[in-house]
């Protein structure tokens, strides 16, 4: 019997195994939503806003490394998830997006709502198709959940026109997928491995450098089981947190441009680099020409692109880290020299770290006035005794949450990284609570980015999902009043948020619980009662609207250039009054 | 250094925007392009002459290779190839020149394929310095118009199964 594209869509996710779908209704896909609002196995979930679809999807898709699924309509609809496929493109999420399209015969008039979303979307997807026949659909959607999901995972979009989501053809869902030109490498170069396997065993100053691509393949024990046998202390970047336990003694934490001190300056004097699933971002980096200056780089990543693109691999390796770490974890364990003299061999290096440890750790003076941010996160981070899946937006909390809260587990830290996008935060924690109902899942965000998507709010409700809102209400766009600060003399242009909502009343007026915390004594309060509570809980924390985000390497900096507190001219800037005038003569920061 | 770029696709819509739009999206430059099917009808060969350092070049084969329709990718300067170009010159001709752009189009065996009163229009076809050594003699004719093909290359048959100087597929398998 022939199916409508409609239902061919529905079955094909259903063959898929999708459970949920995150989206928004318009005129082209109405068929399709009317067919998925008559079935039980695919839950619809409704967003207030496109864009937060998207987000929700990523959440669902970090969290659970499966593909996230978002469908939306033509035109406007369309062009709202365009952040959200950009920022899946960045950070190597796998998404599948589905659009709406105006019917066959009117692509290219300029109808009603009609955008080039394949064109649109191109440089943001990792592939995308516009589906013209109802009889390809099936194997389309097919091919677009192997693509999000194999190699290196990335969102894909499938534009579906009207009248293909109406006509009529045999359903029948392939079970295999052949793609002439796409063929992830997975095992790697045994002759590579092993020559990494030597330059390990020779190193005297090894550090291994993990990023994403190490929690989408599942290498967290490979990672573990790599830095224990070979002593090697572990970075993670931004995007790799929680590949690695953040209270392993040989966690060196995230590095980079907030990264720790020590970290920072054990990449600097590395004599190698063993990269796994990460990508030399610039944020990490800091100046090329001075990064890692004594290392030699072992680089193993599954996307060939990566290698080389911005830091010379010396040993380049392409395959999947989980299988490549096996093989060399393998090829390690069988070569000569036993643990204990690993051990020994590491000693000075690892005693070296710990010494940058104790010159510069992080630290943070909490005083009985005003909150500092770096104490709401420590409280947070023990008061969910580790447990929970941590979604941040972006900013200065975000930086603190990665130095602070020490993730022990893949996929519990959601984070937009590489695109940097203010409003992922609450829409990926959703979609994570989505995803695991019974968990604890916490978005640490302030107020400038929970603005950008906080209509969700509505989402939250409805659905009764009790993801706990941790808001760092500092009354600024905190990081860009930061550098205002120490590079533009303290002219707050647009980073002064002026009038902010009252963020308890506004979570009532949604029906679910605010709570605020003034004062530092406060804080512990509010977070256990929110705790407590069953439902979704918005916590509105006040914290010191000057507090700066540190070390921080400046834009252009090396490693071992970093800064470590705010320097002498801006404390005395502070004392004169200077740098301050614009919020005083406001009406007020924060609400009281 | 210039490098010329074989990019075997399968001829699906939006692969050449794929293709186009990553060397714009990642500022490298495209010199030339020129598309056309093979002899299977579902899949195209494009053609690229861009210049690049090493690294440029070396990232360039790998982004093409990452689009899912790109089938194979080659970079022609790494062997030895032969490369043609085609070009339509539209001379004016004015009464004392006739005989004089006859004769340079005879030296380079280019063709006079249309004639009018004022102009002829001169094909020609070959290596860019003898497309641009025959543009260069008829400038002082005047060039009314001129429109060229782009490049296309292919490897040298004995060289490449024979020895060639590095492996130059990046070959999808
Ligand atoms: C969508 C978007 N717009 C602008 C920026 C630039 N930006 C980076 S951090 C930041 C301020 C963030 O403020 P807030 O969310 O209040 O966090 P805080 O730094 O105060 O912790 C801005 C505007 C961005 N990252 N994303």
């Amino acid at each position: 019997m022939k199916k409508s594209g409609a239902e061919i869509f529905v079955e094909s996710l259903r063959h898929e195994g999708v459970k949920t779908v995150f989206g928004l209704p318009g005129g082209v896909v109405l068929k399709i939503f009317d067919v998925l609002c008559q079935q039980k196995d695919i839950e619809l979930v409704l967003t207030r806003h496109e864009q937060a679809a998207a987000h929700m999807a990523e959440g669902y898709a970090k969290a659970t490394g499966k593909a996230g699924v978002v469908l939306v309509t033509s035109g406007p609809g369309m062009t709202n998830i365009v952040t959200g496929l950009a920022d899946a493109y960045m950070d190597s999420v796998p998404l599948v997006a589905f659009t709406g399209q105006v019917s066959t015969n009117l692509i290219g008039n300029d109808a009603f709502q009609e955008a080039d979303n394949v064109g649109i979307s191109r440089p943001c997807t990792k592939h995308n198709v516009l589906v013209k026949n109802v009889a390809d659909l099936a194997q389309t959607i097919k091919e677009a959940f192997y693509i999000a999901t194999s190699g290196r995972p990335g969102p894909v979009l499938v534009d579906i026109p009207k009248d293909v989501s109406t006509d009529k053809a045999e359903f029948k869902y392939p079970d295999r997928v052949y793609l002439r030109g796409y063929n992830p490498t997975v095992t790697g170069n045994k002759h590579q491995i092993r020559q990494a396997a030597e330059a390990i065993m020779k190193a005297k100053k090894p550090v291994i450098y993990v990023g994403g691509g190490a929690i989408f393949a599942n290498a967290a024990d490979e990672v573990r089981e790599l830095a224990e046998i070979t002593q090697i202390p572990v970075t993670m970047t931004l995007m790799g947190l929680g590949s690695f336990p953040g209270t392993h003694p040989l966690s060196l934490g995230m590095l980079g441009m907030h990264g720790g001190y020590w970290t920072n300056m054990a990449m600097h004097h590395a004599d190698l680099l063993i990269a796994v699933g990460a990508r030399f971002d610039d944020r990490v980096t800091g100046k090329l020409s001075e990064f890692c200056p004594e290392a030699r780089v072992v680089h193993i990543d599954i996307d060939p692109t990566s290698i080389k693109k911005t830091v010379h691999a010396h040993i380049p390796i392409v395959g999947d880290v989980k299988a490549v770490l096996h093989q060399l974890n393998v090829m390690l364990r069988s070569m000569d020299g036993n643990p204990a003299e690993v051990k020994s061999q590491r000693a000075a290096w690892l005693k070296q770290v710990e010494q940058w440890r104790n010159e510069h750790p992080l630290t943070y003076r909490q005083d009985d006035r005003v909150t500092k941010p770096q104490f709401v996160i420590e409280k947070l981070y023990q008061l969910t005794r580790h447990e929970a899946i941590v979604a941040t937006d972006v900013g200065q909390h975000q930086m603190w949450a990665a130095q602070y809260f020490k993730g022990s587990k893949p996929r519990t830290w959601l984070t937009s990284g590489g695109l940097g996008t203010m409003g992922f935060g609450f829409p990926a924690a959703i979609g994570a609570q989505k995803a695991y109902p019974e968990k604890l899942v916490l978005c640490i965000t302030s107020e400038g980015s929970f603005q950008m998507n906080l209509q969700e709010l509505a989402t939250v409700a409805e659905h009764k999902l009790p993801v706990k809102v941790a808001l760092l209400n500092n009354g600024f766009h905190g990081m860009v009043r930061q550098w205002q600060d120490l590079f533009y003399e303290g002219r707050y242009s647009a980073s002064y948020l002026g009038k902010i909502p009252d963020f308890v009343k506004l979570a009532e007026a949604y029906g679910i619980l605010g709570l605020r915390a003034v004062k530092p004594d406060e804080v512990e309060p509010v977070i256990k009662e929110a705790l407590k509570h069953k439902g979704p809980v918005l916590m509105d924390i006040h914290t010191d609207p000057y507090e700066n985000c540190y070390p921080m390497i400046p834009a252009g900096g090396a490693h071992h250039e970093m800064m470590l507190e705010d320097p002498p001219e801006l404390v005395n800037a502070r004392k004169g009054g200077a740098h301050k005038r614009k919020v005083d003569e406001g009406e007020g920061v924060l609400p009281a | 250094m210039e490098h010329i770029i074989s990019v075997l696709v399968e001829n699906k819509f939006g692969v050449l925007a794929r293709v186009a739009g990553l060397f714009s999206a990642r500022g490298y430059n495209i010199e030339s392009l020129s598309v056309a099917p093979t002899l299977d009808p579902t899949t195209s060969m494009i053609t690229i002459v861009t210049v690049g350092d090493d690294r440029v070049i070396e990232q360039i084969m790998k982004q093409l290779n990452k689009v899912v329709e790109v089938l194979k990718v080659v970079d022609l300067t790494e062997t030895h190839y032969l490369d043609r170009e085609t070009a339509l010159i539209k001379v004016h001709t004015k009464p004392e020149h006739r005989d004089e752009a006859i004769r340079i189009a005879d030296i380079f065996r280019a063709k006079i394929v249309d004639s009018s009163p004022t102009t002829y229009t001169i094909e020609i076809t070959g290596d860019v310095d003898k497309v641009e050594a025959l543009i260069n003699l008829l400038k002082p004719l005047g060039i009314k118009e001129l429109i060229r093909t782009g490049r296309i290359a292919i490897a040298r048959e004995t060289t490449r199964t024979a020895s060639p100087r590095r492996e130059p597929a990046l070959l999808k398998t």
